[in-house]
């Protein structure tokens, strides 16, 4: 079981950097919908005696339902309904946030070795992936030209709050779970309105073409 | 306690399904009386804590709740006039997502809950963003997009951050809770380095909802590109309900014994903000945007006080009442004078003064009154957080204090006057008077914040001195 439970914790580690390293739009959209999908094993993985098995079940699922389902799909209309070209346009190249991606990795590696777990009985690589994954979100949030991406890299810094967020299961009130799938499912769902409208207004979804109001 | 959360958000289920353009900014004004007349309410009545204690009307609730209160139904007083004269622009969005947002104001200033808070804020980021494309055009939409990516990115750390919190409370003997009165409470149970890095993560997603510098960067574009009534209600509501989520951290941080660390992140970032502000008010062009560095300036006082604590503390809080009144008064002048121009760069408006004989002056006194002038009231707040440093021994954190207010108040006056004085024949005309419905609502705030400068009601004084406290130092 553990090896698995290891094995998953590398997967999603192996995926951030997928998604870095990929130039194509619906490659890093299948990746990012393949990381949400595998999360949604996690619950399942990790659950203990004390998890009461409703809640863990309504993780795993609704992980599996909006990360791995209904927001990459969301996306990939996206880019159909607005015919986007489909390569990824860095600001940074590839190999720099390849290897700022890797310097990520270990900076989170050492900050969980730093920090000592109140929950000794969680697993030790929930910490580091979890805040790897966050940073590599960052990155393509501000590495990245497209809109798409954009909101790609902000789903992946998502699925590492997710992730930092199984170390609380046991005990944290539901609400706060429920709250966060359904206001990830908001964000992106008014994005995605918002994406639309730049589409119509610019005929591309280029957010360096946003860049009227400065001082 | 429910009525004021709930009456805003049936109205705007009923404002989104009213068919009738011209009667819906009606369910604006309706929301803002109901919610006011229940807020008065609260005040006589003394509500015990609800919902198991996530929702209670503490010291700094009844401040914060009060002045939006305040606000929000001077600001459906002014949409009746400023709707009726955008009769080509659907308003069923803007209506509802407004009345949404007073909802979602009122869940945050009365949480109790971390968690409970961190959802309210996130709404009130949703339900704002499509607010700022109300215009439509290219750069509103610019504008909304930096607005919802930066402030969802903002929020993410912070839930991130509120995460840490909740790990530092898990251990043997911990709270294993969110709620602020189990926190504060475990105090040095929490585990330390969590609560610090939470801290951080939470002072980076709050700090952006306030527009903190440097995580400012959506401010002046969302303040430039909304409609004059939204950048009150930003500016005056939503900020300070960002700060009043970083003052629940800071308690928390406080009762962790990490106080001290909080604090001086506070006040670094405080006096970055003034800073920042005054260096890009200098010869700035477009006033609108003049107004969010005003804002970013503001919080970044707020946060200085709060830092500094003790008497600083309470003139933060006395601050925040300040600030949302005073920013109601120059938003919806400035909306009032943009109208009228049809512009809002610089160039092309003066003698404001001489052809909106309300607005024109009111955006003047406005400008004095935010940049501290006596006997307004920001004056006496921003006084006692300078007394609390003083009297804290921190003379060079006064002295920057001092020499960031006198800067902005040069840079800032430089533009206001070039728009207030002068001869307005040949500037651009869209016959857009003053009328009573858009000119007499920033009046109104501007009395109050004059009265309150003139005359500050013990009661009021101690409940200032009453939040303060709860947030320790």
């Amino acid at each position: 079981m553990s090896a698995w439970t290891e094995m998953v914790f590398i997967l999603l580690v192996v995926f951030d950097f997928f998604l870095l390293a990929s130039s194509r739009l619906k490659a890093v959209i299948r990746a990012a919908a393949a990381q949400g999908a595998l999360l949604s094993v996690l619950p399942l993985l990790l659950a203990t005696d004390k998890a009461e098995i409703g809640h863990v079940l309504a993780l795993s699922i609704g992980a599996l339902v909006v990360k791995g389902v209904v927001i990459p799909w969301l996306l990939m209309w996206a880019i159909r309904e607005a015919s986007i070209r489909r390569e990824v346009e860095p600001i940074v190249g590839f190999i720099p946030s390849l290897l700022l991606c890797a310097v990520g990795v270990a900076l989170a590696f050492a900050f969980s070795s730093a920090m000592p777990l109140p929950t000794p009985e969680k697993h030790g690589f929930l910490v580091p992936t979890a805040l790897s994954t966050v940073w590599t979100g960052l990155l393509l949030v501000v590495s990245r030209r497209k809109a798409v991406s954009q909101v790609i890299g902000f789903l992946v810094l998502e699925n590492g709050v997710f992730l930092f967020g199984l170390l609380l299961s046991d005990f944290m009130p539901a609400m706060v779970e429920a709250g966060v799938l359904l206001d990830l499912f908001a964000a992106v769902f008014v994005m995605g309105i918002v994406m639309f409208d730049i589409n119509r207004e610019f005929s591309s979804l280029d957010t360096e073409k946003l860049s009227a109001l400065k001082d | 306690m429910f009525f004021v959360i709930l009456a805003p958000l049936a109205l705007a289920a009923l404002a989104f399904a009213d068919p009738l353009q011209a009667r819906r900014p009606r369910a604006l004004l309706a929301g803002g009386l109901l919610h006011l007349a229940g807020v008065a309410f609260l005040w006589i009545a003394r509500p015990a804590p609800a919902l198991g204690g996530w929702l209670e009307l503490d010291p700094l609730a009844k401040v914060v709740l009060t002045m939006i209160s305040v606000l929000f139904a001077v600001c459906g007083v002014y949409a009746q006039g400023y709707l009726a004269r955008r009769p080509d622009r659907d308003n069923r969005v803007f209506v509802g997502g407004l009345l949404v947002l007073l909802s979602a104001m009122t869940v945050v200033a009365c949480s109790q809950h971390l968690g409970l808070l961190w959802v309210a804020i996130e709404l009130t980021t949703l339900c704002t963003a499509p607010l700022i494309y109300f215009d439509k055009s290219a750069r509103s939409l610019e504008a909304a997009w930096k607005y919802l990516l930066v402030c969802s990115l903002g929020i993410a750390l912070a839930l991130l951050g509120t995460f840490f919190l909740a790990l530092a409370g898990a251990g043997e003997g911990g709270p294993r809770s969110l709620l602020l009165a189990d926190l504060v409470r475990a105090g040095g149970a929490l585990s330390s380095p969590w609560v610090r890095a939470g801290f951080v993560f939470l002072l980076v997603g709050y700090g952006t909802k306030m527009g903190l510098a440097p995580l400012h960067s959506w401010k002046p574009d969302a303040y430039g590109e909304a409609p004059g009534i939204l950048g009150a209600l930003l500016s005056g509501g939503v900020t300070s309900v960002g700060f009043v989520a970083l003052a629940r951290v800071v308690q928390v941080c406080s009762a962790a014994g990490e106080g001290a660390f909080a604090r001086d992140a506070l006040v670094g970032m405080g006096l970055l903000s003034m800073a920042l502000a005054a260096v890009f008010m200098i010869g700035q062009s477009d006033f609108k945007r003049m107004l969010a560095y005003s804002s970013v300036e503001h919080m970044g006082i707020l946060a200085l006080g709060l830092g500094l604590g003790g008497s600083a503390a309470s003139g933060a809080v006395f601050h925040t009442l300040n600030n949302g009144l005073t920013k109601g008064v120059l938003f919806l002048a400035a909306g009032n004078i943009h109208r009228s121009y049809g512009s809002k760069r610089v160039e092309d408006v003066r003698g404001a003064a001489r052809r909106l004989p309300v607005s024109g002056p009111l955006f003047l006194a406005g400008f004095l009154a935010v940049t501290g002038s006596p006997p307004f009231s920001p004056f006496f707040s921003e006084f006692s957080i300078l007394n609390g440093a003083i009297a804290g021994g921190r003379f060079v954190v006064g002295g920057l204090f001092l020499l960031f207010l006198s800067v902005i108040f040069v840079g800032m006056g430089a533009t206001v006057l070039k728009v207030v004085q002068g001869d307005p024949s040949g500037a651009p005309e869209m016959h857009h008077g003053d009328s009573w419905l858009t000119a007499a609502p920033p009046l109104f705030l501007m009395a109050l914040v004059l009265a309150l400068g003139l005359f500050l009601p013990q009661e009021l004084k101690s409940l200032f001195d009453a939040a303060a406290a709860r947030v320790g130092g």
